[in-house]
């Protein structure tokens, strides 16, 4: 059994690597073709004629896109990730922080997310309406309308007029985390209430109701284990948006992430730059995801039978 | 159960409202906007909104405004010029209210930055902000359904291959694939340029989520017996397909619901990094971008004016979607 279990997260870990070279190659190739390079810029501040070309072969812009991908896919077996052209600095020592940052801030932002919403929705999924329940999922449904992006303005605003009872200073967690978990976690939250709910109907639970076990036991043992697996089949959509959200949460907190990183190198059409980001975020999610998938195939047999 | 029922039918109501409102607002907006969104008014920098009156020191009158006076540069401290009434003007100078004298400020939302009027930018934000959002879920129903109709009526490798690359994508996070392509594409273009490749990129990102779902309900008619019939009268895969695809018609509309807010926030977020539209057209992003400084909103609260206006779109589709969930749990 334990090696079925094995087998699946090897076929998984093969997809995920996969994933994540094929987002890292096609990101390089983009910013290949798009308008512009990094070297165009010489050209207008530079007088030397010689600079722009000097530069293009320093960068390795004057081989054709496929001779490229192929020497910086050598490279990335050997961890190294080129020279960024903006910086002027190894793109591996730029990712190092920004890569933990994003990482840490995602990271606690799912935990806060599962810890607060799926207890929640147990509660809400398996009680009747009482007015404390009513409020919970009033609470979930204007959270889930109110995205990171204007829930992190509404809390600049609040802490501003207010007088910063929480701290707004460049770097401090506080502030970006909560703007990022909440609105999940009432996303959280009303999917594990739906699933809860369905849970609780199926006949296993109405046998076992009819034999005596107790309530709790029911709802949080019983239905819990058929309600996880429907949850943990949409973590993969639930850490994109997470990933989607931090970007603009990092940008209006300050909190120096992975992507203004890479929209500066998008910007300044910097080839390795962007490349190396693609890569770490795509590690990120493909680890994200393996380890949820992973999950769900040691909850439900079924799954991992699939393979 | 009666009372469920009614709250759905009061909830779709305001909904309902919502939407027109929104809807007449946009296509109104030359008509509805006391000024043009890139009309600057010397002197009126941040200028709070202006209170409207309906009594002075001699009684009632029709409503009026004051003329705000610059009391303090620095401090951009406004005062009321009591001595200056100024009457609103209603259907006249093409517009639904402005001033008499058409050059004066009428700042009902306050002024920004530039003492541009918000409350006409927020007008033809939403024209704008709105309208890439609606063609950027038109398209990806349109693709969605398309290869999600494909796949499932195929079947077999072709679904395998189409699903896997959904898959994909959705495993990206939307943001990301955006700012990336968006990136890619030339920086500096016209409003009207943008807004063509904003729709089209906001499509080819939230494609993935329609085909999925159109896949497996497709895969799930083609068991039926009417699908069974249409083959054994010999429809081709093409025609199969436009059989079974209506099928999809409840799970469309709820993603329309779901979709619409995403795309009006990552136009927002997009704008706001400053790879959207470009700043001197409104959209609700850029006012965000406007917005989002930590002493512009101590001061000038009045510019988080977009922002509850897609926190409403929100919440309106919100309200849709679990009206029809009910609607269809029974």
């Amino acid at each position: 059994m334990i090696t079925r279990l094995a087998r699946f997260a090897l076929w998984r870990l093969c997809a995920a690597t996969a994933f994540t070279v094929v987002v890292a190659s096609s990101s390089l190739l983009l910013v290949r073709f798009a308008p512009g390079d990094a070297a165009s810029d010489l050209t207008i501040t530079v007088a030397d004629p010689s600079a722009p070309r000097d530069a293009r072969a320093r960068m390795g812009l004057d081989r054709s896109p496929l001779a490229q991908l192929g020497a910086w896919l050598v490279g990335l077996a050997r961890l190294d990730l080129g020279t960024s052209s903006r910086f002027g600095r190894p793109v591996t020592d730029l990712l190092g922080d920004r890569v933990a940052n994003t990482a840490v801030l995602a990271g606690l932002a799912l935990a806060l997310a599962t810890l607060v919403g799926l207890p929640m929705g147990v509660v809400t999924g398996s009680r009747l309406k009482t007015p404390s329940t009513r409020f919970v999922v009033f609470l979930s449904v204007f959270l889930v309308a109110c995205p990171p992006i204007l829930f992190t303005l509404a809390l600049l605003f609040l802490s501003i007029s207010s007088g910063e009872w929480l701290p707004v200073a460049p770097g401090r967690i506080v502030l970006p985390l909560v703007a990022l978990a909440l609105p999940m976690a009432a996303v959280v939250e009303r999917l594990q209430s739906q699933a809860t709910a369905e849970a609780l109907s199926h006949p296993h639970i109405v046998a076992a109701a009819a034999r005596g076990v107790p309530v709790h036991r029911l709802v949080w043992l019983h239905a819990l284990r058929p309600s996880l697996r429907s949850l943990l089949g949409v973590y993969g959509i639930i850490i994109a948006t997470l990933f989607s959200g931090s970007v603009a949460v990092e940008t209006m907190t300050a909190w120096p992430g992975l992507g203004r990183l890479m929209l500066d190198g998008l910007v300044s059409r910097d080839v390795y730059l962007v490349a190396g980001c693609a890569l770490a975020g795509a590690v990120l999610i493909a680890t994200g995801n393996l380890v949820a998938d992973t999950l769900r195939a040691a909850i439900d047999p079924r799954v991992r039978e699939g393979v | 159960m009666i009372a469920s029922v009614r709250t759905t039918r009061r909830r779709r109501r305001i909904g309902i409202a919502v939407v027109a409102t929104a809807v007449l607002a946009t296509l109104a907006v030359p008509l509805m906007a006391p000024h043009r969104p890139t009309e600057q008014f010397a002197d009126r920098a941040y200028a709070p909104p202006m209170r409207i009156h309906i009594r002075d020191t001699s009684g009632f009158r029709a409503p009026f405004v004051y003329r705000q006076l610059l009391e303090n540069r620095l401090a951009r401290r406004y005062r009321e010029d009591s001595s200056a009434p100024q009457s609103l003007a209603w259907f006249s100078n093409g517009r639904l209210v402005s001033l008499a004298d058409p050059r004066e400020p009428l700042l009902l939302l306050g002024a920004d930055a530039l003492g541009r009027d918000v409350l006409s930018r927020l007008l033809y934000g939403g024209r704008l902000s709105l309208g890439v959002t609606v063609v950027g879920v038109l398209g990806a129903l349109l693709i969605g359904a398309l290869v999600g109709g494909i796949a499932g009526t195929v079947g077999g490798r072709l679904e395998s291959a189409l699903m896997l690359m959904a898959d994909w994508l959705l495993a990206l996070p939307g943001a990301y694939l955006v700012l990336v392509l968006r990136g890619a594409l030339p920086l500096v273009i016209s409003v009207g340029q943008t807004f063509v490749m904003i729709a089209g990129l906001f499509a080819f990102a939230a494609w993935p989520h329609v085909a999925r779902g159109v896949r497996a309900i497709v895969a799930s008619e083609r068991a039926r017996d009417y699908a069974e019939a249409a083959r054994a009268s010999g429809a081709g895969s093409w025609r199969l397909m436009r059989q079974l695809v209506p099928a999809a018609r409840g799970f469309l509309f709820v993603e329309v619901v779901l979709l619409v807010p995403a795309l009006l926030v990552a136009e927002a977020t997009v704008s706001y990094l400053g790879l959207g539209f470009p700043d001197a057209s409104a959209s609700w992003g850029t006012m965000l971008f406007d917005a989002a400084n930590v002493h512009v909103l101590g001061d000038a609260p009045w510019m988080l004016a977009p922002a509850i206006a897609v926190f409403l779109v929100a919440m309106t589709a919100q309200w849709f979607g679990t009206f029809d969930t009910n609607h269809q749990g029974g």
